[in-house]
């Protein structure tokens, strides 16, 4: 199959195949960065705009490490030294980033659908690097690309996500990515944060840890978003540890190949107890490499998005 | 072309190959995607029995590297796998089918990413003309007169069960 979309905005509107082409170019593209000269000329000559409206640093740095890869030049713009601060709109912002015939935005923002509302005001590729608690498409792909990577398939498995469903991006993106390539998924945490609502996406909610993760192949955490909490969800950080992080008494009742994955920042001694982040089992760092090489890919792709078909040499 | 042509024609291409690199040892067949693979493991497989020691064969995928990304759609990308270091090597590049000479090219850029090899050659099973480039291949299977707007359709047993070579108008 061939990709044609000019922009990545979401996951929900993503097909099987279409999830499948981005692994599969991602891999390729992982190979490049393992060899001595880990760049190619795919991108010479476009631009591309980190628009980072949240702070972020993993994020902006594996998109602008991508960018570099690809032979793209990158403009790295954060909130605090822009003409946001000075009552731009995001609209003016992205059309004189369209003057300047950037070629693509890769955009975060704490607005949900900011991306989508940007893709139909300029002409120039956006690409979601998050908005508000929506979604978060490039954690989606490299998660199940890493999945794919240490289990060879993602149909079948039992992915279990624990912690805060409800203020995650993450979450939503993964849960679309991972029932879309035949994953079960369970979402696990305290009721305030996991509302049962989620059922209705085809997940199963299960409020108690233990029975949560006891078969799962795959175990991913979450961090507690503070920053997108309003009030209190759950009665304090010390109680939410004791009842839902993965400590060791936990740890050694899940499956033995199970994975153990997290999408970063990781708070130790929150929810992940430290050494099981840094153990065998844990694929964290994984996450990270392989987040690069599922940039690069969703860059080469969008990129192409716009031309026509042509038949091949 | 018919299985048993093809045969004798690949034969022919290891014994110049043969012929060409008196320096055996130094031998590297980099199959070009997606034609290419298959007949440099068969050319590394008869170059093998007449030099008495295996040669190594890999791939490489030059959709990063093409000079048309802007105006078609994303490259289907495949496999790039370089079996040794190809400085001071000699490489020689297999595809199916030479045409504009765009992807050669893209094929030396990109095998540029791996070392410095001594020489590159270049080997392909049919060169139909029409070239854009100043590129020409060191071994040709057939020389192929064609129109522009035909197509050269080459299968090989290994994906589609059999061995033929035809000329289609589209």
């Amino acid at each position: 199959m061939n990709w044609s979309r000019k922009h990545l905005l979401d996951i929900q509107s993503l097909s099987a195949e279409e999830i499948n082409l981005v692994l599969d170019t991602a891999k390729a593209f992982k190979a490049v960065g393992e060899r001595a000269i880990k760049k190619v000329p795919a991108l010479r000559g476009k631009t591309v705009v980190n628009l980072f409206v949240e702070p972020s640093t993993r994020t902006r740095i594996s998109f602008e490490l991508a960018a570099h890869r690809l032979t793209a030049d990158v403009v790295n713009f954060s909130v605090e030294a822009s003409s946001l601060k000075k009552g731009e709109t995001l609209k003016d912002t992205a059309r004189n980033l369209e003057a300047l015939n950037a070629d693509m935005i890769v955009i975060r923002h704490s607005a949900a659908g900011a991306p989508h509302f940007l893709s139909r005001v300029v002409n120039v590729s956006v690409i979601n690097a998050g908005d508000g608690a929506h979604e978060h498409p490039t954690q989606a792909l490299l998660d199940v690309f890493t999945i794919r990577e240490k289990k060879g398939r993602i149909a079948g498995l039992e992915v279990t996500i624990l912690g805060d469903i409800l203020f995650s991006r993450v979450a939503r993106s993964n849960i679309w990515a991972l029932l879309k390539l035949g994953a079960r998924v369970t979402l696990c945490g305290p009721s305030t944060l996991v509302p049962r609502v989620f059922e209705e996406m085809g997940c199963v909610v299960n409020h108690n840890v233990d029975r949560a993760i006891e078969n799962a192949d795959i175990i991913n955490l979450l961090r507690i978003q503070h920053e997108r909490q309003r009030k209190t969800m759950f009665p304090s950080i010390g109680e939410y540890t004791s009842l839902y992080s993965l400590n060791k008494t936990r740890f050694e009742k899940i499956k033995p190949d199970a994975l153990i994955m997290h999408p970063g920042p990781i708070n130790r001694g929150v929810e992940i107890d430290s050494e099981i982040a840094d153990s065998q089992r844990s694929v964290i760092l994984d996450q990270v490499t392989n987040g690069l090489a599922v940039r690069m890919a969703v860059l080469f792709l969008v990129n192409g998005g716009k031309g026509p078909v042509e038949l091949g040499v | 072309m018919t299985s048993v042509e093809m045969q004798r024609v690949l034969a022919r291409l290891a014994h110049e190959v043969a012929e060409r690199n008196g320096q055996s040892s130094s031998v590297v067949l980099i199959g070009i995607q997606r034609g290419g693979p298959f007949l440099a493991q068969r050319l590394g497989q008869a170059l093998a029995e007449l030099w008495g020691h295996a040669v190594p064969v890999g791939t490489v995928d030059v959709g990063m590297h093409r000079d048309d990304l802007n105006n078609r759609m994303p490259p289907e990308i495949f496999p790039t796998q370089i079996p040794c270091d190809l400085n001071h090597r000699t490489v020689v590049l297999v595809d199916d089918v030479l045409f504009s000479g765009r992807t050669a090219r893209a094929a030396l850029d990109s095998i540029n990413d791996f070392g410095r090899p001594k020489s590159v050659q270049l080997a392909v099973l049919i060169d139909r003309g029409h070239r854009e480039l100043p590129i020409q291949p060191d071994f040709v299977g057939r020389v192929v007169e064609t129109l522009k707007n035909e197509r050269i359709d080459v299968r090989l047993r290994e994906e589609s069960g059999e061995d033929h070579v035809s000329l289609e108008s589209l």
